[in-house]
């Protein structure tokens, strides 16, 4: 770190101990404050999520296309089947960048012979992408994508329209699972690069407060529910 | 540090931007709009969500505790930062802020840096200073976008060219977008918003760096948190071989269930969503293995005046998380707009920050332009009480001999005579037999020597015969 | 429900709770607008109160609550006048405005301005402990049920912003309202929404002040009501004087005036037609 960057720190940290009339925080108070971040309290729950799994999925559905998401409830069998259809009747090329991921390589794509994915990260001529997703949050039809080797962030936003395949399983009430899941997954204060949690297509109120879809991400998004 | 370092203010000049404010249709119009809009939808999501007022206490909670312990949370978030090979710069001034950003562009070599909306940004300027070292900036949000092709400053924090109809939209972009091949004047929204998504498009993929803003700094994990509807945020941080988060010292937040709890309220607040579209947390740069994402990480975070905050009266209106509900919710914002605050921060909001970081010489007139309605507090997610801070400014106002000599002395008057309660009935009782005996004709006046604020635009209700209500009462219940 | 075993009910209820619970001397604070442009109106709270059962008194010291001199910044003189207050107030058991502006400042922020006084801080406490405003303290503190008024006409109600959003005055007005007999109510889009009268800021920012009365008034006028009630003298002077400048024919009064029976009183700003200001009864 520079002289004027140790400089700069000092006079903010400082600035703020001598507006707080106080030094740098010890003691019980600083223990407390250590033992908040370790074990964080949750917020009040929210009643509307805290399902059995089934209706949780059903809220999750529910959610997601009141947000202009489309969904589909399939079997494992029939993921690929879903991908195509949905592709057909939409009149898109069947013809997709899909997310290098394990979870996403057991399901039969090789039954599909109509359809011709390339797995990599998404590019800018990419009409459509297939991701799969970390997790779902019932209380606002949320999906959770955890970046990394097996799913590029661009995916997620590059194409026009965005495929995700998501299992019944992975849907959770609200955010505080989410946290969970991902300290579980990748180990406590170590988050994947990026998070992205996507509601819906991407949108805009920005010309007299009217929502248009499509703004810089994905136009269309639809959702592929694994039943189990 | 001098005002050129931040964003040109017209608050000074704030009685004729009110002029020019009422006297523009299109601006009315769109207002008009905002007002049932943005409420209504506020409202109806606050009822579908039970647990609503009980998140905005544990909100206000959360922030407060943030605060008591600014410093803690900043090292933590800084520690967690460089753990992962990100860098943390701190800049005191906005002076110190632009200078970092100017370097590390620099660094790269950059000719563009696609930038999503940030009001921090705004604050201090950058892009002026970009501009000044031959890097474009390129506004990716598609207000900002407008705003940017019109030189014009935002109006609102959320929905900068809220101000504007469509049909300003669709001139501005025939004027810009015609040499790169658009002719057409558009009509249709959809049409506007594709152009704008395809001329950004290639923008993206041609900046070198992305520079973003930061909703929350979440210590535990060193994330930067961001929501926003449209993805340009996520494509300004994607794309880009680097991504420099700008962010000033109270975005710090504790852990992820805090920050849980702050998303629960932010967007209901701010545009009646469930859920913003997008709200992405990045940390640190590219790993090992990923296949997109900046090869360089780094945030800045910025005090600009915000540490002196702490600790005095003003404190809570470091709460604020943008959502701009107080101005969707202000009637005063509600019948001028933004641009006639003069600064970045428009509302309630700016009544209260813009005096503190612009200097209440320059900002004196907005926090008295309000009525005390208290509909911005009702509505605030973090339960900043932004009548009681306004007030507060007024106080140092007047201890400071800013408040108008005519205000000044009308008041010395009247609390003159209001202190001796014999003398204050003499005046009342005679006040109150001129105006009946002269107002009895019409029951009203259309015009009244002293009183013209009130009677240019109003007519004056005269007090009926028979005296006071204390004269009367004293015949009637001696 | 036979009516007659609903009245009996109603009647029983609007005897909770039980009379010697109530407080029963009651100190009027008359606010200066009220006692300057529009004495009826405290005389139409006198009425009220004493049909609830209480023994009003107006204390004669009193003259302001100190709000202009608060809302300027002036904090030296507020506190002075709040202490002139406080004196002439001690030892009521309730003190009651027809103003929620008034009575917000007495229970609200009266207290805040003594926090390096102890001693007048806890007398400042008492008084906001025992401050209201009219409606609130009718309904709430003492049970009213119902007003034997009668008025015929349409009227929409503007909820004032201290009332509303300090003190919760929102639905006792209406609930006495619906006891009027011949009166229904209309209400406007947005009945919470300040009229932009705001004490001094209608004169300070008149311009921003008349844009904010118009949308006001234009939304009184699309209700289709023939009146325009409110509980702050205040905004209504400022509801009047607007639509009376813009020609409009709706009355406006004080809500006490017509739960009190005196909706025959001429409307705020029009004149005596009738010779209805004959002097004291």
């Amino acid at each position: 770190m520079s002289e004027t960057s140790t400089t700069a720190r000092a006079q903010i940290l400082n600035g703020i101990r001598r507006s707080l009339r106080r030094g740098e925080i010890t003691g019980e108070q600083r223990q407390a404050v250590e033992a908040r971040l370790a074990r964080p309290p949750l917020g009040p729950a929210v009643a509307r999520a805290r399902l059995a799994q089934p209706e949780k999925v059903a809220l999750f559905c529910q959610w997601a296309e009141t947000n202009n998401a489309t969904v589909a409830r399939v079997a494992a069998p029939d993921v690929a089947a879903e991908v195509v259809s949905f592709l057909a009747r939409n009149n898109l090329p069947a013809r997709a960048a899909m997310a290098p991921s394990p979870l996403l390589a057991g399901y039969d794509w090789d039954s599909q012979k109509m359809l011709s994915l390339r797995q990599g990260r998404g590019e800018a001529n990419d009409q459509v992408s297939v991701t799969g997703a970390f997790a779902g949050i019932a209380e606002t039809g949320t999906l959770v994508m955890a970046s990394g080797p097996d799913h590029p962030v661009t995916l997620n936003l590059l194409p026009d329209t965005h495929i995700v395949v998501i299992r019944e399983s992975d849907i959770v009430s609200g955010y505080e699972e989410v946290w969970t899941r991902l300290r579980e997954r990748y180990g406590k204060n170590r988050m994947p690069r990026t998070v992205n949690t996507i509601t819906g297509p991407s949108r805009t109120g920005d010309i007299e407060q009217a929502m248009e879809l499509g703004a810089h991400g994905p136009r269309r998004m639809h959702i592929v529910v694994v039943r189990e | 540090m001098g005002r050129a370092q931040l964003m040109e203010s017209t608050a000074r000049d704030f009685n004729d931007n009110v002029d020019h404010a009422l006297a523009d249709p299109n601006l009315q119009d769109s207002l008009a709009k905002l007002k049932v809009g943005f409420s209504e939808r506020r409202r109806q999501a606050a009822e579908r969500l039970p647990e609503f007022e009980v998140l905005r206490d544990r909100a206000r909670d959360i922030k407060n505790h943030a605060l008591a312990n600014l410093d803690f949370y900043l090292e933590e978030f800084e520690r967690k930062v460089l753990a992962l090979g990100g860098h943390v710069h701190w800049a005191p001034t906005a002076a110190d802020a632009r200078r970092i950003i100017g370097e590390l562009c620099q660094s790269m070599g950059a000719r563009t840096v696609a930038k999503s909306k940030s009001m921090v940004a705004e604050e201090i300027a950058l892009n002026e200073h970009l501009e000044e070292l031959g890097i474009a900036p390129i506004e990716t949000d598609l207000g900002e976008y407008i705003i940017q092709l019109r030189r014009e400053p935002p109006s609102h924090i959320i929905a900068p060219a809220v101000h504007l109809t469509k049909d300003q939209v669709a001139d501005t972009f025939l004027e810009h977008h015609a040499k790169l091949g658009f002719t057409k004047r558009l009509t249709e929204r959809n049409d506007l918003v594709a152009e704008a998504r395809h001329v950004l498009r290639q923008k993206f993929l041609d900046a070198d760096v992305g520079l973003t803003g930061a909703n929350f700094l979440v210590a535990e994990t060193g994330s930067s948190m961001l929501v926003t509807n449209e993805g340009n945020a996520d494509l300004s941080n994607t794309l880009p071989r680097m991504h420099i988060v700008l962010a000033s010292i109270e975005k710090v937040i504790p852990t992820l269930e805090d920050a849980a709890v702050l998303l629960r309220v932010l967007a209901r607040s701010a545009t009646g969503q469930e859920s913003s579209a997008y709200t992405t947390l990045n940390t640190g740069p590219k790993r090992p293995g990923d296949l997109d994402g900046p090869e360089h990480y780094h945030v800045v975070i910025l005090d600009n005046g915000r540490s002196a905050v702490l600790g005095t009266e003003m404190q809570e209106i470091l709460r604020c998380i943008r959502c701009g509900a107080c101005m969707n919710h202000c009637p005063v914002y509600g019948a001028i707009g933004g641009h006639a605050y003069g600064w970045v921060y428009p509302g309630p909001l700016g009544a209260v920050l813009t005096p503190q970081l612009i200097g209440v010489e320059e900002a004196g007139n907005l926090p008295n332009a309000s009525t005390f309605c208290g509909r911005c507090e009702s509505v605030c997610p973090v339960r900043i009480p932004l009548p009681k801070l306004m007030r507060h400014w007024r106080e140092r106002e007047f201890e400071r001999h800013l408040t108008p000599t005519a205000v000044r002395q009308g008041l010395a008057l009247w609390s003159f005579v209001a202190r001796r309660p014999a003398l204050y009935r003499r005046l009342t009782g005679l006040t109150n037999r001129v105006l009946a005996l002269f107002g009895r004709a019409e029951g009203r006046y259309r015009a009244l020597p002293l009183a013209g604020g009130w009677t240019r635009f109003r007519d004056l209700p005269a007090p009926p015969a028979g005296g006071t209500f204390h004269a009367q009462w004293k015949k009637r219940r001696p | 429900m036979h009516p007659i075993f609903a009245t009996a009910i109603l009647a029983a209820v609007s005897q909770s709770p039980s009379p010697t619970s109530r407080p029963r001397r009651v100190a009027l604070f008359v606010t200066c607008l009220v006692d300057l442009f529009r004495p009826s109106i405290g005389f139409a709270a006198v009425k009220l109160l004493e049909e609830a059962g209480c023994t009003v008194e107006v204390p004669p010291l009193q003259v302001c609550c100190g709000q202009p001199a608060y809302n300027s910044g002036d904090r030296a003189t507020t506190r002075a006048i709040a202490a002139q207050v406080i004196d002439a107030f001690e030892g009521y058991d309730a003190v009651v405005a027809p103003s929620g502006s008034c009575g917000g400042m007495l229970s609200h922020h009266y207290p805040g301005l003594f926090d390096d006084d102890p001693a007048m801080k806890a007398r400042a406490e008492r008084l906001a402990g025992r401050s209201y405003e009219l409606m609130a303290f009718l309904v709430d503190v003492l049970g009213v049920k119902k007003v034997s008024a009668r008025y015929d006409g349409t009227v929409t109600y503007h909820d004032s912003c201290s009332g509303l959003r300090e003190l919760g005055v929102k639905e006792q007005p209406r609930w006495l309202l619906e006891t009027v007999q011949g009166l229904s109510v209309h209400e406007m889009k947005t009945p919470e929404v300040c009229c932009g009268f705001g004490g001094t800021f209608c004169v300070k920012y008149p311009e921003i002040s008349n844009a904010m009365v118009g949308e006001k008034s234009a939304d009184i006028a699309a209700s289709g009501a023939d009146t325009l009630l409110a509980g702050d003298l205040g905004c209504l002077m400022n509801m009047a004087g607007k639509l009376q400048r813009e020609g409009s024919a709706i009355r406006v009064r004080h809500v006490a005036e017509v739960l009190a029976g005196m909706g025959d009183l001429p409307p705020i700003g029009e004149p005596d037609r009738d010779g209805k200001w004959g002097g004291p009864s």
